[in-house]
């Protein structure tokens, strides 16, 4: 029986019910069919609640239990089920100090009573102390698999870079301009705590980072998606109050998502209606749309993009990845927008777009637009950016120069070494 | 034939197809029913059907476009009978008619902007905050005429019940009106293009500038107005306004767009649609009633026909997929 448990967010704790159903959701004992035996789910909830050591209620609503003991009851859960293999998510991520003492107790248990652990991190201190062995991975595939006493930080870290720049990335130069965008001492709700830099026209800065670091979350705040607790934006030098999406587009702003299908495109609606969305007031008269100067403004686009379409009355949920992210990237154009933030702008498109996508980008910093360009793919980072920020736990951790970045002074960056 | 013919082709079916398809299930539907009775062919029955379904076909545009943003309206029978009673009482005090007129549509509006605030401000699901509404506007209008009726009113109102445009009934010119009207709107306009930007993918509307609250909290006013103008035309139908008129009408509103085949996940649909989908109703009321066929088997044929009609239409959809 194998068991997986995940990071911070807790699949059961979206579950309203409390510890006892949860630990046996979808395999209830029943007295006669159709009936739970809630007195024997109780008894054995509370049994394997003790046997991890914890004194808790089984009837307390996992809702409002804190993230370690969520986690705990997944432990649970899993050995009810008489798991034999646990495979921990980046468990400690949403962990205090001390919980993660309480974390370790339990995984060094386990071990004891027979059960295998595989456990993911990025916390390479983590993986010192609780590991035995250490598999590294690379771009889905396994580099290697290292005895812990017998490899060190360092040695890991080399491991987990690639070293191969490829010249799939063919980075031009622009010149670099005035300065287009600057935020200074940027902190929301939302975990971003006093961010500054600035941006200049014809300008790829890229934004790096290991997951939940605040990289969407920073393009978030300056879109106007999230609110600001303290800080102020400039945009072309100019102090600029951004409280919605429409203010942010209105100064020249445009904001290319992560979730392409999720928040970058209307499915249903046409590439044509896709395309103007964002600028719609622009062909707009009196309320009336004026279908035949938007067609001609979206053939534009169309053309010179070269978007793969059998009309513009295509609906976009039909169009391939590549073409649907040109659509969007073609929407911000159209609203005329000076600076791009691409959050992640090539996952889920093939090799081909891919390039296609960064020649684009070097056609708007050549035009003098700016872009902030945030990614994972450190390859993509170090081939496309001119500058890079590193961020880590919501701040910037670290600015290297193109030619300064590597791929391990970014991930030592990143990780906090 | 030249690509471009083909282009034209298919742009033309994938817009129209669906409606043709219902189209034809109304075309059908009134074949049976002119063979089976010899009434149903005759100028004054098919005017008299048009006339029938005035009511619930102009409310149904209001649905449509609460539909298309991917929402609900359960409120607006309730919000008819509210408006009714309020323009009639204003009417039997001698408040003059453009004014009386206005204080229905006014009430109309404003229960349906308050759905929409309910909904974009508050956070509350459609379903709930027009749930809420529907018993808010019935209890209003009850309390509002004691539960009584408002009858007998002046010749002047009485047209929009008895006059003519061109030998054609007036309430049947003016639901034409509403449907162009709509159909432009939806069509050709900032607001017809953002409703279906709403509908299909609310996020992406935001994050593309789109007013999502304020263009939302105004298709829920359209709708409680469009109930507003119902009102006015049945209260003069029946030359009485009823504080229990319009139950059951947003089942009806309901079924009418969706067998015009709206999308209830939003992002699709359209009001020429949802005029077929009403006159397949009307149609189907009137032939059983011709057939005398008793009014408790009308029911469930009725209801039979709006859950065959969606099957059918998603069955065709994940064909065309």
């Amino acid at each position: 029986m194998l068991n997986i448990i995940t990071n911070y967010n807790s699949i059961l704790a979206h579950i309203p019910d409390t510890m006892h159903t949860n630990i046996f959701l979808g395999r209830e004992p029943t007295r006669a069919p159709g009936v739970i035996d809630q007195r024997a789910i109780f008894r054995a909830a509370a049994r394997a609640l003790e046997d991890l050591g914890l004194s808790l209620d089984p009837r307390t609503p996992v809702k409002a239990l804190r993230v370690a003991e969520q986690q705990m009851v997944e432990v649970a859960k899993a050995l009810s089920l008489d798991a034999r293999v646990l495979i921990m998510d980046e468990p400690t991520a949403a962990l205090t100090e001390h919980e993660i003492r309480e974390l370790f107790a339990t995984i060094r248990r386990l071990k004891g009573k027979g059960v295998s652990v595989v456990y993911i991190s990025h916390r390479m201190e983590e993986l010192f102390e609780i590991g035995d062995r250490v598999t590294v991975l690379r771009d889905g595939r396994t580099v290697g698999t290292y005895d812990v006493r017998a490899t060190d930080k360092s040695e890991l870290i080399r491991l987990m870079v690639n070293r191969e720049l490829t010249d799939l990335f063919p980075k031009e130069h622009a010149a670099r301009g005035a300065e287009a965008l600057r935020v200074e001492h940027l902190s929301t709700e939302g975990g971003l705590k006093d961010v500054s830099f600035s941006l200049h026209r014809g300008e790829i800065l890229g934004v790096a980072g290991l997951l939940g670091a605040g990289r969407t979350e920073l393009a978030r705040a300056i879109f106007g998606l999230d609110k600001l607790t303290a800080g102020a934006i400039y945009v072309g030098g100019e102090a600029r109050r951004i409280g919605s999406p429409r203010a942010a587009i209105d100064a020249g702003l445009g904001f290319l998502t992560e979730d392409r299908k999720g928040q970058g495109l209307v499915l249903p609606l046409s590439v044509r209606e896709n395309l103007c969305l964002s600028s719609v007031d622009k062909f707009t008269k009196w309320g009336v749309v004026d279908s035949a100067r938007e067609r001609e403004a979206a053939n534009r686009y169309v053309k010179e993009l070269r978007i793969r379409t059998p009309s513009l009355d295509q609906k976009v949920v039909y169009l391939s990845g590549g073409n649907q992210q040109k659509v969007v990237l073609s929407k911000w154009l159209c609203s005329e927008a000076e600076v791009f933030i691409f959050d992640e702008p090539t996952r889920g498109v093939d090799v081909g777009a891919k390039a296609e996508i960064y020649q684009l980008m070097n056609r708007l910093t050549a035009s003098g637009v700016a872009i902030i360009m945030i990614s994972s793919e450190m390859l993509e980072v170090l081939g496309m950016s001119d500058r890079v920020l590193v961020m880590r736990a919501g701040r910037i951790a670290g600015e290297f120069s193109a030619a300064a970045a590597t791929q391990e002074n970014i991930l030592q960056c990143a990780l906090g070494e | 034939m030249r690509p471009g013919r083909i282009a034209l082709r298919q742009n033309f079916l994938s817009h129209y197809g669906r409606q043709l398809g219902t189209l034809s299930g109304l075309v059908a539907l009134s074949l049976v029913l002119w063979a089976l009775s010899p009434h149903f062919l005759t100028v004054s029955n098919l005017l008299n059907i048009a006339e029938q379904a005035t009511i619930i076909s102009i409310v149904a545009v209001g649905m449509t476009f609460v539909i298309i943003t991917g929402g609900i309206d359960l409120s607006v029978g309730s919000v008819l009978a509210f408006s009714g009673v309020v323009m009639a009482s204003a009417l039997q005090r001698g408040v003059p008619l453009p004014l009386a007129l206005a204080s229905g549509l006014g009430v109309g509006l404003a229960c349906g902007a308050v759905n929409g605030l309910l909904i974009t401000v508050g956070r509350l699901p459609p379903f709930i905050a027009t749930l809420g509404m529907m018993s808010v506007a019935r209890g209003t209008a009850l309390m509002f005429t004691e539960g009584r009726p408002i009858s007998g009113f002046s010749e002047n109102f009485r047209w929009f019940a008895t006059g003519e445009v061109l030998r054609v009934p007036a309430s049947v010119v003016i639901m034409i009106c509403v449907y162009a009207v709509a159909h432009f709107v939806l069509r050709r306009t900032k607001l017809g293009r953002y409703t279906y930007a709403i509908g299909g993918n609310e996020e992406a509307a935001l994050l593309s500038g789109v007013g999502v609250r304020a263009y939302k909290t105004l298709v829920y006013g359209i709708a409680g107005l469009l109930s507003g103008l119902a009102a006015i035309l049945l209260t003069a139908r029946l030359n009485s306004a009823q504080p229990i008129a319009g139950m059951m009408y947003e089942l009806d509103a309901i079924a009418a767009t969706v067998i015009g085949g709206t999308s209830l996940l939003g992002g699709e649909g359209t009001v020429a649609g949802t005029l077929v989908g009403a006159l397949i109703m009307a149609v189907l009321r009137n032939g059983l009633n011709l057939l005398g066929v008793s009014s408790f088997i009308q029911q469930i044929v009725i209801g039979s026909v709006i859950i065959v009609a969606v099957l059918i239409d998603m069955a065709l959809k994940r064909r065309g997929k």
